[in-house]
Order: structure tokens, then C-alpha cells, then sequence
């Protein structure tokens, strides 16, 4: 027995404007699990980010998020091109991401930095050619 | 201040209405959505002069309330539709973004933030 509740997106690249699903989603599982609304506003917007990521460096891909009473863990994995220099990544302000994307309200090199302040830990284990998986975990204050 | 006096401040066309008595504490302009996700204030508005999808779900994500589209632009129906399913109030008023921004906050509502 164990209370987890687990949970499974695809996420596709082929239509931006459907990036953000699985993080909505999430939230509205988390707000009639009962979820306190930072740490469901903190799993939500980190997600988030890390899902637009995926659809705009990588060709989508899949999360998984499993929610535990005292904290939500969500892997986010993609086959997308991987990243080069992670800590480059990390900087706020650095950014790869083509003029067409800026016009859309992103690439502003924030996103990696976001999903660091709203989570409790973060782990990226990418491989270039290969893909890129995001660990992140919230914890729930008891 | 509440979504309706927003409407009043900017004499904003309401294109979907959510609860128009929810309290708004403080506001966000911008056309960046990572700037608008890297600060979380409670309760908030956001003024922004782009117009795709990913803003209704960066309010979304933000519990924000209320959308308003700055120099009158106008949102297309899918864009319409996800507020709608969200509860979001999106607006549209003839004013610039520096302009609206400025009126609001000489009606009283703040950045949220001291910078
Ligand atoms: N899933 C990913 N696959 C490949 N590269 C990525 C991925 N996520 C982030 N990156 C790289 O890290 C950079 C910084 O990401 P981020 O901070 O989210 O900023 P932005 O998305 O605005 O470019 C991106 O420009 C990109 O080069
Ligand atoms: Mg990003």
C-alpha cells in the first residue's frame, strides 16, 4: 500500500499552443487533492516551464509526476537534442532559443532559472543527441 | 481593488468574463511570460500586449484572475476559450501598456515588489 498517485502526459511538439496541458492539469489534480496553493502555484509554474522547454529545444516528449503527501515529483524527459553546457543553461538570460520563440513570449533564458527557485532540487542528466531528463521535487511543508 | 474597477480604469471591452468581484492585490505588465512566471504575487493581474494561448496559461499557472490586452488587440477563439474553461477574465482596452500600467497604479495597485 502507498498513497502515491501517479500520473502520465505525452507532451507533443507539433502545436505550441497545447504546451502547458500536462502542467494545467497537474494543478487541477493537485487543488482537488487539497494541495496548499504555493506549493501547487510552485509544481505548476516549474512544470511548466520545463514542458514549453521541451516543446521549444526538444520535439516534446513525456512527464511523469508522482505525488506523495509530502512532496511531488515530476521527471520531465525528452529525445531532443541535449544540452551542451548545463551550467551555461542555468545562467538567467542565456539562451538558444531562435527570434520566432521570443515572439511567443519566451527565450528570454529564464525558464531553467524559474524551475531552480520554485523547486526544492533539481536534476538535469542530459546527453547530447540523445535527449534530456529534468528531475524536480517540491516539497509539501508538514 | 476588484476585476470590475479594472474594466472602470481602463475602460476595457470585457471579451470573457470570470469573477468580476475577485480581489486584484497587484499587477504585472509584460509580453515576456518567463519575466511574468519568475515573480509569483498573489493575486494579480496581467497587462501584456501579446497575444497567443501561452498568456491564458501563464495566468493559469499564476492564479491570476484577469488578462488585459493592451492597444486594443483582440484574442482569437481558442485563445478565448481556454479562459473561459479557466474562469479568466480577458479584457481588451485602447490604452498602451505604459499608459494603462500607469493607471492602475496611480489608483492604487502596486508592482508587488519593491523593485
Ligand atoms: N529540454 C531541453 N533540450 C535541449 N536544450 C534545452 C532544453 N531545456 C533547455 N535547454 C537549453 O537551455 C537554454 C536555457 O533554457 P531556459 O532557461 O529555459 O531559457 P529559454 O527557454 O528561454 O531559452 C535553452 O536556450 C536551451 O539552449
Ligand atoms: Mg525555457
Amino acid at each position: 500500500m502507498s498513497n502515491a498517485i501517479h500520473l502520465h502526459y505525452e507532451v507533443s511538439s507539433e502545436d505550441f499552443t497545447r504546451a502547458g496541458e500536462a502542467s494545467g492539469s497537474v494543478k487541477k489534480r493537485l487543488k482537488s487533492l487539497g494541495f496548499n496553493g504555493d506549493v501547487i502555484r510552485r509544481v505548476a509554474i516549474a512544470m511548466y516551464e520545463a514542458e514549453i522547454n521541451m516543446v521549444i529545444h526538444a520535439e516534446g516528449g513525456y512527464c511523469d509526476v508522482d505525488i506523495y503527501p509530502d512532496r511531488i515529483e515530476v521527471l520531465l524527459a525528452d529525445k531532443g537534442p541535449g544540452i551542451p553546457d548545463v551550467d551555461k543553461a542555468m545562467q538567467e538570460g542565456f539562451s538558444t532559443a531562435p527570434d520566432n520563440v521570443r515572439t511567443l513570449g519566451f527565450g528570454a533564458g529564464m525558464g531553467l532559472p524559474n524551475i531552480k527557485k520554485y523547486t526544492d532540487s533539481m536534476r538535469i542528466d542530459t546527453t547530447i543527441g540523445e535527449g534530456t531528463k529534468l528531475y524536480l521535487t517540491v516539497n509539501v511543508p508538514q | 481593488m476588484i476585476v470590475k474597477d479594472i474594466i472602470d480604469i481602463l475602460e476595457g471591452d470585457v471579451i470573457c468574463e470570470g469573477d468580476l468581484q475577485q480581489e486584484i492585490k497587484t499587477a504585472c505588465g509584460s509580453d515576456m511570460m518567463s519575466d511574468v512566471l519568475a515573480f509569483v504575487k498573489d493575486q494579480s493581474v496581467l497587462l501584456t500586449g501579446l497575444v497567443n494561448p501561452q498568456v491564458v496559461r501563464t495566468a493559469e499557472m499564476m492564479d491570476m484572475a484577469c488578462i488585459v490586452f493592451v492597444r486594443g488587440k483582440d484574442p482569437d477563439k481558442g485563445i478565448v476559450d481556454l479562459a473561459k474553461s479557466r474562469g479568466i477574465t480577458l479584457l481588451k482596452t485602447r490604452y498602451r501598456m505604459f499608459t494603462a500600467c500607469g493607471l492602475l497604479y496611480t489608483n492604487g495597485l502596486s508592482g508587488g515588489t519593491k523593485v
